[in-house]
């Protein structure tokens, strides 16, 4: 099939049952597989390869995210559960936990602050690359004895009480829950919490 | 030929109301559609003493011919949308709307006293002239509809003055809590059943207690998750009489006062078979229950993720005379080793994964379903979410338990083969379909060949519904079914590769079934087209998802879903947009 290739799959394949099962049931097993993956992309045959190669690229990006993950985490509709079932049975959400944590998000420079959901992030390593992507900057490495080092921007954030504290000295949970604003600090100020550029 | 002419006599011999007492004794659908069909005078006789009356597909007849053909109709069941419904595979707004029904009827002069529906869309305005249009309305059962709120119950509530039964079963409700039981008048005093399990607000507990002490007759109660352990002991006290019950909220201190009064409570309910509920629960209080587990012939305990193996099991060890259990896969294979043990005269088995994100930790495997079937040779109803299976447990479970009636296995992992062989399934499905001649569902997963499907359309003779996802490599596989299963009534099939030389092989086929149902195969719009063309007694419903409005009109085009049906009053007025009815 014309598409497949175009959209270099084999890379990416899932392969089910152990290796070095036969090629043919191998493929047919893969061509299944991603048979459920595919179903969302656009038909890509004939004129796409020349002319829309944009489409093209973002629709191997969108395979390869789809394909590289569990196959049934991705498949609508599988397991075969009732939405009420799976509604009653997931994890507890009480109020509190899926309530969403807003905070603004300045960085020194920038025209306009931004915000982000705290709770939309696991920890620190998520949360600092997606201001890094945000705000395109880098910030260095994380030591608690010197904070952030190698670079002159470092992240900060306000508390509770008031006070400026370095983003990653206290445990996930407890960042979230105290975390009223963040505030990537640049330069000269920066060094004033300890950052060794 | 002598003996052909006194038959035909004494048939004619006959009043029609001996008939109709005769066919009094005749009560099963299938039954009594095959007593419509002898000849004319007892299709006479028979449409005007039916009083309970079957639909498969809301759309297949219309509630005017309906009305029509049986005049004394006292109960209507009726299901709307397709089983992969269920699975969020069709589109909400598809159809499946009750009001026309309802507004056919209450014009009519059609004095219903029940009514039944499933997959249906059911609007408060639907309670609301149902409640209003038939005074001897008696009972209302809804199982995974939705479209209605609590105040489309409070109009029932308050205006049934006969009722008997309410019972909502996995329901969409919107909940405006509180207020709807409220509704019930204080002359209300018929109620047999009452289930709202499945609404997430608060209720008025005064009023579910009032209401409780002036039903004497109340055998079935199911309460939802706002009612807390101790009004669960306040109305156990009022009513003793229960045969069935669903707990609420289950959870409580065990040393406190408010849990003796629950275990002294429960003990006086000597009449209770069925237990269910325990939305909320903590394993420090099952042992309340412990006393009435010996007469327990039908547990669910699907709904509580709070209890474990251990929990589980020493629970089971009192209910020897089980035959029906739902339960979560954390039981474990050693768990369900208990259950074999145990429950001796168990029929029914659900086990319901725990971990829905696909966390690759189910608990049970092929070996808690072998010490099932060895434990339980009564076994007859199947629905097993697992890890993995083997074609040597399979073969196993079909030699010990021939009996099995629906047959309903979801290995987690779409297309895994058995780990021990790494072949595909076939074979041991093979083995249930040959074993097990009074198969009518089966649902397959794993890796599976066209291999299996041979083996479904040789041996399945009594198969009514088949659900395939995931399996085939060919046409052939589809054919073998279609070919091969003379009783098919519903297939559904998703993520196969078959296309239209199945689809189109034997049109004819489809009027003898309900529906097909085909999505991710490889269908395309032209071959839907032929079929459409070629049968005009089908609905050939093409549903797009919303990116694919730009999906070209082009014959070669691969179908996302379509949905098939035979239908006596052609293609539906109220299709959405994004159903296309060829």
């Amino acid at each position: 099939m014309a598409y497949e290739k175009d959209l270099n799959l084999e890379a990416t394949e899932l392969r089910l049952g152990l290796p070095g099962t036969s090629e043919e049931s191998a493929e047919k097993q893969t061509s299944a597989t991603l048979r459920s993956n595919k179903r969302a992309l656009p038909d890509m045959n004939e004129g796409s390869v020349s002319g829309d190669n944009h489409s093209n690229v973002a629709a191997a990006k969108k395979c390869d995210q789809e394909t590289a993950s569990p196959t049934k985490a991705q498949v609508v509709g599988w397991p075969p559960i009732r939405s009420y079932r799976k509604n009653c049975l997931q994890p507890k959400k009480t109020e509190a936990e899926t309530a969403r944590i807003y905070v603004k998000v300045s960085m020194d420079g920038a025209p306009y602050l931004r915000k982000i959901d705290l709770k939309g992030y696991k920890g620190y390593p998520e949360l600092l690359k997606a201001l890094e992507d945000m705000f395109k900057f880098k910030v260095g490495e994380y030591s608690e004895r010197e904070g952030y080092n190698g670079s002159e921007f470092v992240p900060t954030y306000e508390d509770k009480d008031g006070d400026w504290m370095l983003v990653g000295d206290v445990p996930w949970e407890m960042f979230t829950n105290s975390c009223k604003r963040l505030r990537i600090m640049k330069g000269s100020e920066a060094r004033g919490l300890g950052c060794v550029v | 030929m002598f003996w052909g002419n006194r038959k035909t006599l004494k048939m004619n011999y006959f009043p029609d109301e001996v008939l109709e007492h005769v066919f009094d004794f005749i009560s099963s659908h299938k039954d009594r559609n095959s007593v419509s069909l002898v000849c004319k005078s007892w299709y006479k006789i028979e449409r005007y003493s039916r009083q309970r009356v079957f639909i498969g597909n809301c759309y297949s007849i219309s509630p005017e011919r309906l009305i029509a053909r049986f005049p004394g109709l006292k109960s209507l069941t009726l299901k709307g949308m397709p089983h992969f419904a269920d699975f969020n595979l069709v589109p909400h707004d598809w159809g499946g709307f009750v009001y026309p029904w309802i507004k056919a009827l209450a014009k009519s002069r059609i004095g219903l006293e029940e009514l039944r529906l499933k997959r249906m869309v059911v609007s408060d305005e639907s309670l609301e002239l149902l409640s209003k249009s038939f005074l001897n309305f008696k009972s209302l059962v809804l199982v995974s509809c939705e479209g209605f709120t609590t105040d489309g119950l409070a109009a029932i509530a308050a205006n049934c003055r006969f009722l008997r039964e309410l019972d909502l079963q996995e329901n969409e409700v919107d909940d405006h809590r509180g207020h709807w039981l409220s509704s019930f008048p204080e002359s209300c005093t018929s109620l047999v059943s009452l289930n709202f399990a499945c609404l997430k607000g608060e209720i008025n507990l005064g009023a579910i207690e009032r209401l409780v002490a002036r039903s004497p007759n109340l055998k079935s109660l199911r309460l939802n998750r706002a009612v807390p352990f101790d009004t669960l002991q306040k109305l156990l006290m009022q009513a003793p009489q229960l045969v069935d019950l669903g707990t609420g909220n289950f959870v409580h201190d065990p040393s406190s006062e408010a849990y003796n009064k629950l275990k002294s409570a429960i003990q006086r309910c000597k009449s209770i078979r069925s237990l269910s509920g325990f939305l909320e629960v903590a394993p420090h209080c099952m042992s309340a229950i412990y006393p009435i587990c010996a007469n327990l012939t039908f547990l669910n305990l699907s709904y509580a993720p709070g209890l474990h193996g251990n929990d589980l099991t020493k629970l089971i060890q009192h209910c020897r005379k089980l035959q029906r259990l739902w339960i979560l896969d954390c039981i474990g294979d050693k768990g369900l080793g208990v259950v074999a043990s145990t429950c001796k005269e168990l029929q029914e088995l659900r086990v319901f994964p725990s971990d829905l994100i696909g966390a690759g930790n189910a608990a049970v495997t092929e070996e808690g379903l072998v010490h099932i079937s060895a434990g339980c040779p009564k076994l007859n109803s199947l629905l097993y979410f697992c890890q993995q299976m083997t074609n040597a447990a399979l073969i196993t479970v079909a030699k010990n338990c021939p009996n099995f009636i629906r047959f309903r296995l979801c290995i987690l992992d779409p297309q895994k083969p058995d780990p021990v062989t790494n072949q595909a399934l076939d074979e041991g499905f093979g083995a249930i379909v040959q074993s097990c001649k009074g198969l009518k569902r089966l649902s397959l997963s794993g890796l599976l060949t066209d291999q299996v499907f041979l083996y479904i359309g040789m041996y399945a003779e009594q198969l009514e519904m088949l659900s395939i996802a995931f399996a085939g490599d060919s046409d052939k596989g589809m054919l073998y079914v279609l070919n091969g299963c003379k009783k098919l009534r519903k297939l559904e099939i998703r993520d196969c590769p078959f296309g239209n030389e199945a689809l189109l092989e034997d049109v004819g086929k489809y009027e003898t079934m309900r529906s097909l149902w085909m999505s991710s195969c490889e269908v395309t719009l032209g071959g839907c087209k032929t079929l459409a063309e070629k049968m005009p007694s089908l609905s050939v419903e093409i549903i797009n998802e919303i990116e694919q409005m730009e999906f070209s009109l082009d014959d070669m085009q691969k179908v996302e879903k379509m949905y098939l049906y035979r239908t006596l009053v052609g293609h539906r007025k109220d299709a959405p947009e994004f159903v296309w009815i060829l």
